[in-house]
């Protein structure tokens, strides 16, 4: 058998050396040489606590500096695997499902044919679905329009800006005010004020007769409000706040929403009463199909109508630079 | 119909119109006029709480005229109104408690909308309790999720507050949505959203065996749902965060009753909707029960590594929610007695030690690291006791209400007799030894002297509000503590009344 006279500097002992932590002078055969012809035992230990040094910076370097990204990577990884699972459970389940839009489902059961076949009796609205909102769920839709409320409620804790007597905003109010994004207007924008001025009187005419008609005919209190709340955001876009502020500011929000909603609970609160202790509540249902009839329901959609208005153009008004 | 039954959609009625009101008022007003609807909310829950003992059964109360499946409905029962009894109280003494506090961190013209939020989130949290239909519940849930949000939002000074609401807001958003899907799912498959005639549909879908794969998928949406909701275990990322730097009342009214509202929404489901012996077969129990028992030891052993005092709570709060989840997990109706008694036990322990770490920045130049909080039981001799009281209830020392649910727990366990019990008992034990770990020190911390004397070491003058609140909770701890008795037996007639 033949030995190799480099024994020592096979990829195994280096492997060994390098395990053990020993200076690569000891196993790389030039370095060797390098030790014995030139570095005393002092050096060699300084040079290896240089390398020992670099090795740990170099790792400190790359976790900084890679390290984020790679935790990101992963992260991203395994948030489209967890997506990916949970589509394919959901979209199996809906295959599990009854077969849409079959008249056995059972989803036609009892309650949705006593709302389709006595609503218009016992609601007196033409509308089926004001009917079920409005007078059947009613409880829900109360929650809902308080969920608007509230929603509109979180965004002036969070944008709006105070101002102070001088117009500028409060100091003590906690918010910067950013560039004064109200410094060009009016804009002048000849065309768009224009169409507005055309447009703008059509607009909330049309979301008050969705209002209006809401027992009807589609629509009611959610989509006139919604109408309503787009032509103010239009007139604003157009004429710019000092417009806008002449009829609709902040105090207007907040007593149009107050008496909206608290008028819409004891409305509420009188027919919930009534009906829970089977009192007659008194309210004529008029002739379906007038626009004086289905009881409550009119009013209701007036109360909700004004709230829907009132926060869509709040939130429009708070998400540019805070005020009205 | 008796007038007292009236009163829980009154109240309901009251506290949602209560914060538009607030929402007008200036910043005092609005105060007062929250704390007298809280008040009046308190006496119509004992009254009706009286009256359900009294009958000694649960009613149905049609809102509106129409009956059940057309309109809407609510349910009182015992247990529903016992619920709702804690829930208003504990929501007056959070306020009162972390009065001033309130007054400071919120913006001089926007503290009524605090006050708005606080109606509004009581409003969903009796609706979620009352609540006999499941859509009625996902409306509440909307508004508990968002008025729970800005209650963390209010301090939005701390750019710190900013990041955990949002951190908060997306997963409770993630939980709405998994629980509107399950809803979804429920009403094509029964074509019911009123919750007897959702069971009774399930019922006889169960015995015939058709569409077992989405009924597993839809018990798997509502715990997950409501799990991330409640924090439990892997889903309380957001929860340190956002308990840890909202304003004192916010964290109290965060920890002690928001998350409480969705676990009983989630009892409710899984009694009242799906039916145990379901939920058993799908072996739902078992993973709630793995949760409860990782969220008892992790949580506590977070907290051991926490160094400021609210988020050091704020762990705790997942260990003891994982407390609840054990509770459900045994799937007994002893498990589920426990888990209710410990719902009780934390919402009146844990607002007290939120309210005593407000009570102790005040005392330390508004800091709640560990290392300046040093001496501070000293220097609000009334918060120390308080937070002693609290963490010997926590930790479950008898006589401290947090002995009894502890006891319930453990015998419910026992009577369980199976491998479960064994997991349960051992974990029980560890976690009360972990749960001593961190509150011993804590409470060494808060009664040591400090080297330098940095805040001076006389007592500071404490505010009226603040002293009521502890004392009342102080007093409320120790009666459920020594006179458990009443209270454990009101939860059972409850819960049988509760099918």
């Amino acid at each position: 058998m033949k030995i190799r006279e480099d024994y020592e500097y096979v990829g195994w002992r280096r492997l060994l050396h390098w395990v053990n932590g020993d200076p690569l002078e000891d196993y790389l055969p030039q370095e060797k040489l390098k030790r014995d012809s030139l570095r005393d035992q002092s050096e060699i230990e300084e040079q290896r606590r240089q390398n020992q040094a670099t090795l740990i910076r170099r790792v400190r370097d790359w976790l900084h500096e890679h390290g984020m990204e790679w935790y990101q990577r992963c992260y991203r990884f395994f948030a489209v695997l967890v997506a990916l699972a949970m589509i394919t459970v959901l979209l199996l389940t809906v295959s599990f499902l009854p077969e849409f839009g079959q008249p056995d489902n059972p989803v036609n059961n009892e309650v949705s044919q006593r709302y389709i076949e006595d609503g218009l009796q016992e609601t007196g609205a033409v509308n089926i679905v004001a009917g079920m909102i409005l007078d059947y769920r009613a409880f829900d839709t109360l929650g809902e329009s308080h969920v608007l409320f509230i929603a509109a409620a979180s965004v002036l804790i969070l944008l709006r800006m105070d101002y102070g007597k001088d117009g500028k905003v409060r100091k003590d109010s906690g918010l910067v005010d950013e560039g004064y994004d109200r410094k060009y207007e009016p804009r002048n924008d000849v065309i768009l004020q224009t169409v507005t001025k055309m447009l703008f009187p059509m607009i909330v005419l049309f979301g008050i007769y969705v209002i209006l008609n809401g027992h009807l005919s589609a629509g009611g209190g959610f989509s006139g409000g919604a109408i309503i709340g787009a032509a103010l955001i239009l007139y604003n876009n157009a004429f710019g706040f000092k417009s806008t502020r002449r009829f609709f500011t902040y105090t207007v929000f907040k007593w149009v929403s107050f008496v909206a909603l608290t008028s819409y609970a004891l409305l509420k609160t009188y027919s919930f009463y009534t009906g829970a202790n089977h009192l007659a509540s008194g309210i004529p249902l008029g002739e379906p199909g007038a626009i004086l009839s289905s009881g409550l329901i009119l009013p209701l959609n007036i109360c909700v109508g004004c709230v829907v208005a009132c926060t869509m153009y709040t939130f429009f008004t708070m998400f540019r630079k805070g005020g009205m | 119909m008796a007038l007292v039954q009236n009163f829980p959609f009154l109240s309901i009625i009251l506290s949602l119109s209560g914060g538009v009101v607030c929402s007008v008022l200036k910043g005092k007003n609005a105060r007062n006029y929250c704390l007298f609807v809280l008040g009046v909310i308190l006496i119509f829950s004992l009254s009706t709480l009286g009256y359900v003992l009294r009958t000694g059964e649960a009613y149905n109360y049609m809102m509106g005229h129409f009956p059940a499946p057309w309109g809407n409905e609510i349910r009182v029962g015992v247990l529903e109104c016992l619920m709702a009894s804690v829930f208003s109280a504990v929501m007056m003494l959070s306020l009162l408690g972390g009065m001033h506090h309130i007054f400071e961190d919120c913006e001089k013209t926007k503290v009524n909308f605090y006050f708005t939020m606080v109606c509004l989130l009581t409003s969903s949290l009796l609706a979620l309790v009352y609540t006999n239909d499941l859509f009625t519940g996902y409306v509440f849930v909307e508004i508990n999720t968002i008025a729970s949000c800005a209650l963390v939002m209010v301090r939005y000074r701390s750019g710190k507050a900013l990041v955990a609401t949002t951190r908060y807001l997306i997963m409770s958003l993630l939980g709405s949505g998994l629980f509107l899907i399950g809803i979804t799912i429920l009403y094509d498959l029964t074509g019911h959203l009123l919750m007897q005639n959702i069971a009774q549909s399930v019922a006889m879908l169960f015995a015939t065996g058709t569409y077992a794969f989405p009924l597993a998928v839809i018990i798997c949406l509502f715990s997950m749902g409501l799990a991330i909701k409640s924090a439990c275990f892997p889903f309380h990322t957001w929860l340190p965060d956002a308990h840890g730097n909202a304003t004192v009342s916010s964290s109290a009214i965060l920890s002690g009753l928001v998350l409480k509202g969705y676990i009983f929404l989630l009892i409710k489901i899984f009694y009242r909707v799906i039916g145990m012996e379901f939920i058993f077969q799908d072996k739902a129990t078992n993973v709630l029960f793995v949760f409860g028992i990782l969220a008892m030891i992790l949580g506590s052993l977070k907290a051991m590594r926490e160094q400021d005092l609210k988020r050091m709570l704020a762990y705790s709060s997942v260990a003891q929610i994982g407390y609840v989840y054990l509770g459900i997990g045994l799937g007994t109706t002893a498990g589920l007695t426990a888990a209710c008694l410990q719902i009780i036990v934390h919402a009146i322990t844990k607002p007290m030690l939120f309210i005593t770490a407000g009570g102790f920045m005040d005392v330390s130049g508004g800091s709640k690291q560990f290392r300046d909080l040093q001496g501070a039981g000293y220097r609000d001799r009334l918060g120390g006791l308080a937070f002693v009281v609290g963490a010997l209830s926590m930790i479950g020392i008898p006589f401290f209400a947090g002995f009894v649910s502890k006891v319930l727990l453990t015998t419910a366990s026992i009577e369980y007799a199976s491998l479960k019990t064994i997991i349960a008992l051992a974990t029980l034990a560890i976690s009360t030894l972990l749960n001593a770990c961190y509150y011993i020190p804590a409470m060494l911390t808060l009664f040591t002297h400090p080297k330098e004397d940095r805040f001076g070491s006389k007592p500071i003058k404490l505010h009226r509000s603040y002293i009521v609140a502890l004392v009342v909770l102080i007093v409320f701890n120790f009666a459920v503590g020594i006179f458990s008795q009443p209270l454990t037996e009101a939860i059972q007639s409850g819960i049988a009344m509760f099918r």
